[in-house]
């Protein structure tokens, strides 16, 4: 990175301002750790269980005596499916509550949003949402699913079992637009054809044309990339043109908001999906975390969802680096998540890549099956490969982007 | 030729649910000249009407056309009792009141069912048309559309109460020499134009699903249906529904939901530079 005089400048008089407002943190002091999700709005479907997760984590530890001998907090933001609000908050977290993380962000938009914010104030952050990937930042760490780790295996597992032409629905913004290039790299390399891509923007509720015209298309299948409460009445609208019986489909955003619970199961069984985590995995650490996840939110907690997995394992690898380094500033933090933390979490072993800190885990490819989703096949710590094949933070510290796929 | 087909029925939905979701406004700001700006909260109401009474167990079509409408039709009286009977020719008063409703009642369903989509499953299953397959229900909604608008006409046309309504608002004052007494009117056509948000909101919640913010999606549309339309409230909803929806159905289909918007809008900004009087304005002036 250059240095001009005037960020030298603007530096430096930040640097002595911090210094003469803040005052040596006693060792009684809770950590403070943020968490900006939206909890109302149209994408309260994704954050409700995240910050559950959060709260569970946070608990956890502070049982087990805390981090380094001190309590910690949670600052909890909502900002109601709202941009702007993340803005606002992330500043808050940043400069009035010093907190020394946030874990945050839904949509990718959001988590552009914020993300230099956070550099800008110096403030380390974790995303834990399955996202499109390619996103290269050292003071960020992404604890959840990128093409690569999933929609690589679900595309031929489909492809194989329906047909070789797909039809792509996906909402209009970063998420949708690369993901669904991704999708079609996939289904092109598997020597299939994707006659065409359309984009919603999240607040369409009808999907009457949309609907015929992929009819008229005849695909296979129909690979679906659509997010939030509005498009729910896509897979409502779908099943009611009966359609569900002839073209099946296949998603990487299905379930993740409990989708499958909202919808009857004649609206959207045999459904395929690819995730890091379900909540009838079979082992032992999981079966430990479903016991005290519903004894801590009721028995009759819908459903443990993926997004809520990925923040409640972003919390613990930040918190055994912190174990680590033995302090919570900012960089022996990233120092020793760049060691490889790694942690046996419920989805199964979660290691953190040093180059492009993403994650290696586990994946499954999964069915909805009478609102439940059933494991139909095991992929082991697979590797961010998609954003590894773009990022390298350890030789290129000061990298700072989202790298986007191009076909 | 089955896709032409399916692509009409689309476009009959399209227009059948415009003059829906804009014939209660076209009542209540043709009629009455009150900006209801909570109008899109009127349609919302409907919708959690429809499914809170469909999960107590009320058939599906009782809570649709039924339950709904009365429901929303009474909140529009006590509205119109408590809050609009004050602001009658006022129309910046009424707009800035009607809005601190839309945000009142987006707060308060939002307090009671929580920020997310809830639906109802369509009823009727699909039919099949040549090659391709559609959903029964839409063909329900375009029979309500049509039954809704045939109803408003034979009302205001050939009853005494259609009559009278139609005098209070030409000339209140006339209206009450000759011994109506026009506050008890515009309650009743304040009413009316809320059931049949009402009822529109209702019938169009299994499509899209309902959240307490789902009137914005609404408002807009449907205040650009009643402009465009004009003065006439049946010929000019019924005008504007066929050109705005034919317009937004074809630019879907044609290339994406974004440019179907983009060509509404589009169409509704030339057609008030053309038509300021809206449609109804040069043609088909001596309508209803």
């Amino acid at each position: 990175m250059s240095m001009h005089r005037r960020t030298f400048l603007t530096g430096t008089a930040a640097a002595i301002a911090a210094g003469a407002l803040s005052y040596p943190a006693l060792a009684e002091d809770p950590i403070g750790v943020a968490s900006i999700h939206d909890l109302s709005g149209g994408l309260d479907i994704y954050g409700k269980p995240m910050v559950d997760a959060l709260t569970l984590a946070i608990e956890e530890a502070n049982a087990a005596g805390g981090l380094l001998g001190r309590q910690l907090k949670l600052i909890n933001y909502d900002t109601q499916s709202n941009m702007q609000l993340y803005t606002q908050f992330a500043q808050q977290a940043a400069l009035k509550d010093k907190v020394a993380v946030v874990h945050g962000g839904i949509t990718s938009a959001s988590r552009e949003v914020i993300r230099p914010v956070l550099d800008r104030f110096k403030t380390l952050y974790f995303y834990n949402t399955q996202y499109e990937g390619g996103v290269c930042d050292r003071n960020q760490f992404d604890t959840g699913v990128t093409p690569a780790q999933t929609v690589e295996k679900l595309v031929p597992y489909a492809m194989k079992k329906w047909g070789k032409k797909v039809y792509v629905v996906a909402a209009d913004y970063n998420y949708g637009q690369i993901t669904s290039q991704w999708v079609k790299k996939y289904v092109l390399e598997n020597g299939g054809e994707v006659p065409s891509i359309d984009f919603f923007p999240l607040d369409v509720t009808n999907f009457g044309p949309t609907i015929s015209k992929i009819q008229a298309a005849k695909p296979d299948f129909v690979w679906s990339a659509l997010v939030g409460g509005a498009h729910i009445s896509f897979y409502r609208q779908w099943a009611a043109a009966g359609m569900r019986a002839s073209i099946p489909m296949a998603s990487t955003t299905f379930a993740v908001g409990n989708e499958h619970i909202v919808l009857s199961p004649e609206e959207c069984n045999g459904m395929l999906i690819c995730y890091n985590y379900f909540q009838d995995l079979k082992n032992p650490v999981n079966e430990a975390f479903v016991a005290s996840f519903h004894k801590r939110f009721g028995a009759d907690y819908p459903n443990i969802t993926e997004l809520a997995m990925g923040t409640y394992q972003g919390f613990r690898l930040w918190a055994e680096a912190v174990k680590k380094a033995g302090s919570v500033d900012r960089m022996k933090v990233i120092e020793a998540l760049e060691t490889g933390i790694s942690i046996d979490a419920p989805s199964g072993k979660v290691t953190i890549d040093p180059p492009t800190h993403h994650c290696v885990l586990d994946v499954h490819i999964a069915e909805v099956s009478d609102k439940k989703l059933k494991v139909l096949q095991d992929f082991a710590q697979q590797k961010p490969a998609d954003t590894a094949a773009v990022c390298d933070l350890i030789k290129n510290p000061t990298d700072n982007q989202q790298y986007v796929i191009k076909i | 030729m089955d896709l032409v087909a399916l692509l009409a029925i689309q476009v009959l939905y399209a227009v059948a649910s415009l003059a829906l979701i804009s014939v209660g406004l076209a009542i209540i700001f043709g009629m009455m000249r009150v900006i209801n700006l909570a109008h899109g909260e009127f349609l919302m109401l409907g919708g959690y009407a429809a499914i809170v009474a469909t999960s107590h167990g009320i058939s599906i079509w009782v809570a649709m056309l039924v339950v709904a409408p009365i429901v929303v039709g009474l909140i529009g009286i006590i509205v119109e009792r408590a809050i609009i009977r004050f602001l009658y020719g006022r129309m910046i008063d009424t707009m800035l009141a009607t809005w601190g409703l839309s945000l009142f009642l987006v707060g308060l369903t939002t307090a009671i069912f929580g920020n997310t989509t809830v639906g109802i499953s369509a009823p009727l299953g699909s039919i099949q048309i040549g090659a391709y397959r559609t959903s029964a229900y839409t063909l329900f909604v375009i029979a309500i559309a049509i039954a809704v608008l045939g109803a408003i006409f034979a009302v205001m046309r050939w009853t005494r109460l259609g009559l009278i309504a139609r005098g209070t608002m030409q000339n209140a004052d006339m209206a009450a020499a000759l011994g109506v007494n026009p506050p008890r009117v515009y309650a009743v056509t304040f009413g009316v134009g809320a059931a049949l948000s009402g009822l529109a909101g209702a019938v169009l919640a299994p499509v899209s699903g309902v959240f307490p913010t789902i009137g914005v999606a609404y408002v807009a549309k449907s205040f650009i249906t009643v402009i465009g339309g004009g003065a006439a409230i049946l010929s000019g909803t019924v005008s504007a529904s066929a050109l705005f929806g034919t317009i937004n159905q074809i630019a879907t289909f044609v290339t994406t939901p974004v440019f179907g918007e983009v060509a509404l809008l589009a169409a509704a900004i030339v057609l008030i530079r053309l038509l300021p009087q809206g449609i109804t304005g040069r043609f088909f002036r001596r309508g209803l």
